[in-house]
Formats: C-alpha cells, structure tokens, sequence
C-alpha cells in the first residue's frame, strides 16, 4: 500500500470530496486515481449523493463496486458532483453547487454524472466511476467529450449503490479513452452475493477496432423530432465512418420509443419514492427533532433535506402509486417497458448494434432548462436502455459550436464487449 | 343444532404472525439470537436499511415456510414475489415493509380445531406468506418533560410468517382453540419456538353477524386472544343491546388492562401503495414441495397416543397440545410400559395444574424422577394424595433453583410412605379419632352415616394422607364395632 | 386534473412536508407532468416477459454483526445503546 497525492485544482465543482493522500495498492489499476460519484457508499468517506439530507453520513461499508477497485489497486481519489440522488440531467440539482463543464463553463457539463465527468474530462482523474439510471453516464460524456459505459443492467453489482431507481440503474465505468473504460468495466463487472439482480457474467476482453461484418442499426425515432439537426448532422457522418471501416447499417424503428420517456418517469419516481423514504433522520443524516410527533418531525427533516426536484419525484411516485392510481400509471408503465424490451430484442435478431446520438443536443446553458418537463425530454434518447436493461456506450463523434457531440452505441443483453469494440472502432479510425 | 341466537353469532378472523426460527435474519447474515444481547447489537448496514444495502432472501425461510405450508393442507403458489409495504414509523429501518401482496407464497389450506358443539371443523386458512419484522421502539418521556421513542434495530428482518385465516371462527374460544392447535403444528415442525417472547403476535377481526368489522391489533401473547376477543364480544353487544352500532374501525389490545381501545388515528387509513421488490426476483419453488418431509403432527400423535397408550381421547388431546408435553409423556412412559394411563392421567391432569399454579413450564422436569413417582404410585407405595406432596416438592425445590431430590428420597424425608395395617401409627390415631370425637361416637351410635367418613378424615390429617383410605375404612369399622 | 388538494394529499403520503406558498407552483408542475404521462393509456400488452431469473437464495448462515458503536455512527441521537426517535403516541 502506497498514499498518493492528490490535490487537484478542482475550478469546476466536480468533487464534492477529495481524498488527498488516498492509499493505492497493487493490481490492474495499480496506482491510478479512481473518482468515485456521490451515490456510491465509500466506508470512512462521506457520502452525500449531492443532498442536504444526507450531510455527514460516512458509510460503514464499501460498495460492492469500490471494493473491487480498491482491491485492483486504484486509490480512491474523491466523490464526485452529481445531481441530487440522480435526479437531473445537468448536475444542477447539487444541494453543494453545479458542476461547470470543463469545455465551456457557461454550460452544464450533463448528468446525473456530471462531476465524475468533468473529473474525467479535465484531466483531474484518469477514470471515474459514474451510474446510469437513464442516461446519468451517457450523458455527460457525451457532453464533456468523452467515454462512459452503461453496462448491462445485473452485470455490476449495484450493492452499495445508493438506489434512486433499483430496476434501472447500474454503476459504469467513465474515461478519456475506450481501453480505460474497458479497464475499469474489467474489474467491476461480476457476480455479488449482496446483489440478488447480479449476474455471474465476468467481462474480460479486449477491444478489437475491427467491425467488418458488424450490421449495425439505425433507428428512425433517434434522428427524429426533438433532435438538434446539427447534432444528428454529426452523428450520421460519424455512422458512415463506421460504415467505412467495414459495418453494414440498416434503417429501423423502435415504435415504443412513443412510451419510453413516460414509462421511464413514472418508474423511476415509483421506486425513488419509496427508497427514498428512508431518509427521515433516525439512523443517518442531520438528526431529526425527536420533540414532535413522528410525522411532523419527518416532515420538517424532509422539507429541508431534499432539494425542489427531489421533492417533485417523491411526489410524483407517491401518485403513481397511490391507490386508484397503480393501474393508470405503474402497472402500463411496466407494460411499455416489456413492449420496449420486445422492440429492442426484435431489432437485435437482424442488427449486431443500434447506433444513434447520446443526446439530442449539446451541453446546455447553465440555468437554460428551468421547466422540469423539458428537461425530461432531454433524457430521451437514453432512457429506452435503461428500460431494456441492455448495455450503451457514447463516445465522442465530433462538435457542435465547438462543444462535444456523443455517438451512442447500444448492444444485447451482456453484449457489453461489443457495444466496446465499436466505440473503440471509431475512435481509432473515427478521424480518418 | 341449537344455536346461539342470531343477533350474537360472533365471526372472527386471525393473523397470526410467527417468527421462524432460523440462525440468519431474513435478508441480511445477522444472527436472530439477539433476546439476552443489548440494543443495536445484532444489526448491520442492510438491517439497519443503511443506504445502498439490498436485500437477499434466506433460503431457511422459504423451506421453513413451506414446510407450515404443507403441514397445513395449503397450495404453494406457481409462483410468488416479494413487495414492498410502505409507510412511515421510526422502528421501521427502511421506510417499507418488504411482505407479500398480491403474489404470496401459499394459498388456502386449513386448520382442524374442536368446534364449540363438539365437532371437529376446519378453520379455512387465505393465505400464507413471508415478510419481515420490524425494530421495536420504546416509549419514553412524559406529558411535562416531552415524549420520545428509542429504537432497536435487532428485530429488524427476522423472519416472520403471516398466516391469515377466513372469518370462521364463532367465538373467542374457538379462536384460542385455533391458536393452540396452530402453535402446536408450528412447534412439532421444529421451525419455531414459542418460549421466544413476541415469537407469536396476533392481529384479530371481529364482528356480531349483521354490524361493521372490527380490527383488533396488537395482541402480542397467545394467551391475551381470547381475552381480546371476549372483551370485544361483551362491548360489541353492550352495544347492540342499547341500540347503538358498531363502528367499523381498528382498536389496540392494552394487555395490562384486558381492554381494547380505539386507535382513532388516521394513520390507520395508510394508503401503503405495495408494488413489487425490485432488488429481488419471483420465488418458483412449488416443485420442491414434494421433497419437505413432515414429522409427525399433533393430531397423528393424539390418535397413536390412544392407540398405543390406550390414553382417553381428552387426556391425549392435552398431551399432544404442547410438543414439549407430549415428548415429556414419552419419556416417563417408556420408563412406566404397564403404567401409560396412570402416567397420562398424572401428567395432564395434575402436573399441567401444578405447573400453570407455579407459571413453570415443562421443561425442567425430570422425566426420569417423574417416572419413578409413577412407579411409586403403581407399586402402591404412596397414596395419591402423598403423590400431589411428592409432587409438589419436586416443583418447588425446581422452582427454588434447588437440587430436586428423587420421589423415594422426599418420601423417606417427609415420611410418606403409605401406612400399612400393622403400622402402629395408624392404630394410634383411631384410637386418638374416637377418643377426641365423643359427639361423633354419638352420632356413629344413632346411625348417622356421615360419621364415619368424619373420623376416617380425621385419622387422615393426624397421618397426613399416608393411609390408604380403603384399608383405613376397614380399620375404622372394626374399631367401631369393638366399642359396642 | 390533480388539484391543491390531491398535492396536498400526496405530501402527506410521502411526508415530504409542503407550505402552502409552494403549492401552486408543485401543483402546475404536477399536471404538465401527469398530463404527459397520459400516452401510457395508448399502451396495450402484458408484462410478462420479464421474470426471466428466480429464486436467487442464500444459505441460512449468520455472520457478525457491526459492532455498536460502528452500527450507530450516523445516528444523531442516542440513548444506552438505542437511537432516539420523535414520539409515535
Ligand atoms: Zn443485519
């Protein structure tokens, strides 16, 4: 065991702890600096998940995940910014203050993994940890320029993954380059006894750039309304890049993408609704006033502890589950989900991987989306992974007003190496 | 059938909640041995529901559940899933109750108790299903100084089993019948052990045929039910009786006072808004069924218990009610081959009331010893009524914490032994009889029959019970006849 | 449409604690949002394809516990070893 010195010149917000002299040790990532997002419990080390309610909680465990890092000798270098609990598109939502993109500081640098991002993106880190609910990883890669990885939903155990939304999230790796995210999926991925949704399906490989043969889906609704043209612009030269290394593409349609975003919503805040209801100051987090009735005290703990759009995802569950509502809401919303994992599986039986943007536009104003609903249409073109279950990656294809555009290629179920082996493709040969 | 009349037939219904008795909790590694350990003792980051921590079912419990299952006639479903219940309350680590909803694990099944008329009835069972159980929380603090509760986490996640029955029962003895025959079956199938304080929690509902429901919580021994359920009987048609209705609403048992109460507290209403456990999967486990093995039920062992023992249909029912009791019995049988009655009558008549005098329990008396005041009793040795002294002895010097002397050991002590014909002793207290008793005499001489029986019960107390009272009998008569 | 009360209601539910001064605003947000979950009424199909893993056990087997001090660390309030909480009665 050695300390390193860490102590970067963090100007854009992204680490909301940072460990100094943190301890590495001896193994695949013998030495390197790993950033570690805010919702993923650190024994010894605050864990916040960005939000009031959760100041000064220093988790007695490390996640499943951490563990493993620590054990392939990567120091623990900080935790990192992230919106509130996951909740957000653009790591605004921080109860401790935006993360700033390192490509342009007046812009959002994505989320929920904003600060493990721009962690990644400014150099601070070679590798960061993020997770993906819908898009929390994708996201602010594709807005800082650079890799993250959704894996296959059960193929990382989420234990010690602080749930915002059980059924469709996973811990991924994010980094500058394909090989280091590849790195760090190596020695993440795998089997927990802690995690009854994790499967024994180990990743080991490495990337091969070549793609000759791989057929490669274009699906119509990716490039459809709601998608800035000058992104989707990018995204179709960067396909016919991959075209030219050797993929053979084939126009699609996904017709459930009409439900995703919904589906998506009414699940998320579902599950977030009651996990987070834990959060009442008894056992963890700024202690509740033990002088009132137990409602009233948790309702004050609970008004001052969680941010506006937490507060509106709590409600908006608690709705979606409430009675007389279950069947309108929760019960069509999982009807959408298996409609959408049908379309995927259709499309999987011709095409090897589906390609389109990460997201509809580029990094936007800090402060730009104010209305919650937009900003949930952002998430659009990530969210159907999630509710499929199936691994994504985005890569960077190129800008837009000189800010990064992310290429999103999306594989089977536990194809993950695949999904890989065409970003790095790109990336080797994306700028011929 | 004459029944009762119409307006007070009582419909009751029971969930019962047991803790199994496993080594683990129910989704994390903690140890249920937590009952002589202090608070948050027997806790970690899932039982304490610590952020990020996730569920894993113990396999033990599913087959501990199924084994109930199985024992009482119930269907395993094809398949079956967790949910989560939730709500708020600070014993409660994660906010939500991981249960079963709309998907348990057993359905239907019954169990058989001896109806009021009499007759054997099946009590229809809904369903069975698994869930966890919460902390405990203590109340403290008063009016003036302020209230607080402080909670212990070691109860969170032990394995509990809900098992629900229909509304079938007709009175609140019927409903104790329930609970004793229920114990037992759980008790037999080794997957629980009631001598656990709160090992069994009752929630009742109960209603007069025609008026509203009423819910009756927290009922957390066996024995406070039909207490609760007589309670409500009475104030239900006070009620009725004075024209008034029966709110349909939930009430607390207060088992110091023997009363239910209005829980008047709109928490009641909770809209828990169930929906599936997402960090688990469905349980498919209906095919392991055939594989449980079940040993031997109560109600087999009552009928091999008169087939083999030839014990009465009442006392083999006593016997059998308590696993303990019944293997207590076999103990001192084997040890009595040709005294099985004698043994069955002593121990379900006059140890069961010994013990419940004391508040013992079975368990630390020595079969053996037990055994050899059969013996003693067989052999003629003591009276009965020096046996309830020998008895009574042994239990004390038990309870007391003493070394329990054996039956001929406390017979030699307190000189118990049963006075024969030719023992002085008994000679010398007729004579003593008949000399303190002129007016007796008397009456003897007039012909009054219950003079006799006077004098032999005098000559009884001066021998203290060792007499044998036939013999004695034959004694006085001659000694009556010899003052004529 | 979800009303004032409807919102107020659900607060409840979720003890999330709302003023009165926000409920306007909670209560707008709240319709365009439901108002755009209603295309789930389009949905047709059943959900049961998804159970694809069952049965995922442990053997019953007891490890340590954490040791007290370390189990309540975060706690805020304690007392002889429980965690003090508001009152329930
Ligand atoms: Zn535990």
């Amino acid at each position: 065991m050695s300390a390193l010195r860490f102590e970067p010149d963090d100007k854009y917000n992204a680490f909301l702890t940072v460990c100094k002299a943190p301890e590495g040790g001896n193994g695949k990532l013998s030495g390197i600096p790993v950033a570690v997002k805010d919702n993923i419990s650190t024994q010894g080390i605050e864990t916040t998940c960005a939000s009031k309610i959760l100041k000064g909680y220093i988790p007695p465990y490390d996640a499943h995940a951490v563990e493993l890092v620590k054990a392939a000798g990567a120091a623990i270098a900080g935790k990192t910014n992230m919106d509130e609990f996951g909740m957000g598109t653009s790591t605004e939502n921080s109860a401790f203050g935006p993360t700033l993109n390192p490509r342009d500081t007046g812009r959002v640098p994505g989320g929920s993994s904003g600060g493990s991002a721009a962690a990644v993106a400014s150099g601070m880190v070679r590798m960061a940890l993020g997770t993906d609910t819908g898009g929390s990883i994708r996201c602010p890669a594709s807005f800082c320029g650079i890799v993250g990885l959704k894996p296959t939903y059960g193929r990382v155990s989420r234990y010690g993954l602080i749930a915002y939304a059980n059924s469709l999230e996973t811990i991924g790796p994010m980094a500058a380059n394909v090989l280091d995210v590849s790195l760090l999926m190596s020695v993440i991925a795998g089997h927990d006894r802690h995690d009854a949704t994790s499967q024994d399906r180990p990743y080991s490989h490495t990337p091969s750039a070549d793609i000759k043969g791989t057929r490669i889906g274009i699906p119509q609704e990716y490039f459809g309304a709601g998608v800035d043209p000058a992104v989707a612009a990018v995204v179709k030269k960067a396909i016919g890049r991959l075209e030219e290394l050797g993929a053979v593409t084939v126009p699609c349609s996904i017709p459930s993408m009409e439900y995703a975003l919904a589906a998506y919503y009414v699940i998320c805040t579902s599950e977030a609704s009651s996990n987070l209801a834990r959060f009442d100051g008894v056992r963890y987090g700024p202690a509740v006033e033990i002088k009132k009735s137990w409602h009233a005290a948790f309702q004050d703990a609970r008004r001052e502890g969680f941010g506006p759009e937490v507060r509106r995802r709590i409600m908006l569950g608690t709705f979606a589950l409430s009675s007389g509502y279950y069947g309108k809401y929760y019960a069509k919303a999982q009807i959408a989900r298996e409609n959408i994992r049908k379309d995927f599986a259709r499309l999987f039986a011709d095409v090897d991987v589906l390609c389109g943007p990460t997201m509809p536009t580029i990094a936007f104003k800090l402060g730009e989306k104010s209305d919650p609903l937009s900003m949930y249409l952002s998430d659009i073109l990530t969210v159907p992974v999630n509710l499929a279950g199936i691994p994504a990656i985005s890569v960077p294809c190129g800008t837009v007003q000189d800010m990064p555009v992310g290429l999103q290629i999306m594989g089977r179920p536990f194809e993950d190496e695949r999904v890989i082996d065409v970003a790095y493709a790109y990336e080797q040969g994306g700028q011929p | 059938m004459t029944g009762p009349e119409p307006e007070t037939q009582v419909v009751v219904g029971l969930e019962v909640h047991c803790q199994l008795d496993t080594k683990s909790k129910l989704f994390c590694s903690c140890s249920t041995d937590y009952r002589n350990d202090g608070p948050n003792t027997h806790v970690c980051p899932i039982c304490l529901g610590l952020p990020g921590t996730m569920p894993m079912v113990n396999k033990k419990v599913i087959e501990y559940a199924m084994k109930v299952a199985k024992a009482l006639n119930c269907e395993i479903a094809e398949e079956s899933e967790f949910a989560r219940k939730n709500y708020f309350y600070p014993d409660l680590n994660k906010a939500y109750q991981i249960t079963q909803y709309d998907k348990p694990l057993a359905l239907g099944g019954y169990v058989e108790i001896e109806g009021d008329d009499g007759k054997e009835r099946k009590i229809q069972l809904t369903r069975i299903h698994v869930e966890e159980d919460p902390g405990r929380l203590v109340y403290m603090g008063n009016a003036e100084r302020g209230r607080y509760s402080l909670v212990d986490y070691n109860r969170a996640g032990i394995p509990l089993i809900e098992i629900v029955s229909e509304p079938e029962m007709r009175s609140p003895k019927e409903a104790r019948k329930f609970l004793n025959k229920l114990r037992a079956t759980l008790e037999y199938l080794g997957v629980f052990d009631s001598d656990k304080e709160g090992s069994l929690r009752v929630d009742a509902n109960i209603s007069i045929k025609g008026s509203e429901r009423v819910e009756v919580k927290n009922i957390t021994s066996y024995k406070g039910v039909e207490k609760a359920l007589t309670f409500e009987v009475t104030r239900q048609k006070n009620l009725l009786r004075r024209g008034l209705k029966v709110d349909r609403e939930t009430r607390h048992y207060l088992e110091a006072r023997g009363i239910t109460q209005s829980a008047r507290s709109k928490e009641m209403e909770n809209d828990y808004r169930y929906f599936p456990e997402p960090d688990l999967r469905p349980l498919r486990v209906k095919s392991w069924v055939k594989d449980i093995a079940l040993p031997e039920l109560p109600d087999a062992r009552r009928e091999r218990f008169v087939a083999q023992y030839g014990c009465s249909l009442n006392h083999a029912r006593t016997l059998t009610g308590e696993l303990k009791t019944a293997n207590f019995f076999e103990a001192v049988v084997a040890k009595n081959k040709d005294s099985c009655t004698l043994a069955a009558t002593w121990i379900a008549d006059t140890l069961t009331g010994e013990l419940n005098y004391r508040d013992m329990g079975i368990d630390g008396v020595d079969p053996v010893k037990f055994a050899g005041l059969i013996a003693l009793l067989k052999a003629g040795t003591i009276t009965d009524k020096s046996g309830v002294e020998v008895l009574r002895a042994m239990l004390d010097e038990q309870h007391k914490g003493e070394t329990v002397e054996t039956p001929q050991a406390i017979v030699k002590r307190l000189n118990l032994g049963k006075t024969a014909g030719d023992d002085g002793a008994i000679h010398a207290a007729i004579k003593e009889a008949i000399s303190e008793n002129p007016k007796a005499i008397e009456d003897y001489r007039a012909g009054k029959k219950g003079a006799m029986n006077f004098l032999v019960g005098q000559v009884m107390k001066k021998t203290r019970g060792r007499a044998d009272p036939g013999e004695l009998n034959k004694l006085m008569e001659t000694a009556l006849k010899s003052l004529e | 449409m979800v009303s004032e009360k409807d919102v107020e209601h659900i607060g409840e539910l979720a003890d999330i604690g709302i003023d009165a001064a926000e409920l306007a605003t909670f209560t707008g947000q709240f319709n365009a949002i439901v108002e755009y979950f209603d295309v789930l009424d389009k949905v047709h199909g059943d959900d049961a394809g998804a159970r694809d893993r069952y049965n995922i056990l442990r053997e019953d087997e007891a490890e340590p516990s954490l040791p007290r001090e370390v189990a309540l660390q975060n706690a805020g309030a304690q007392e002889d070893g429980f965690i003090k909480a508001p009152r329930v009665m």
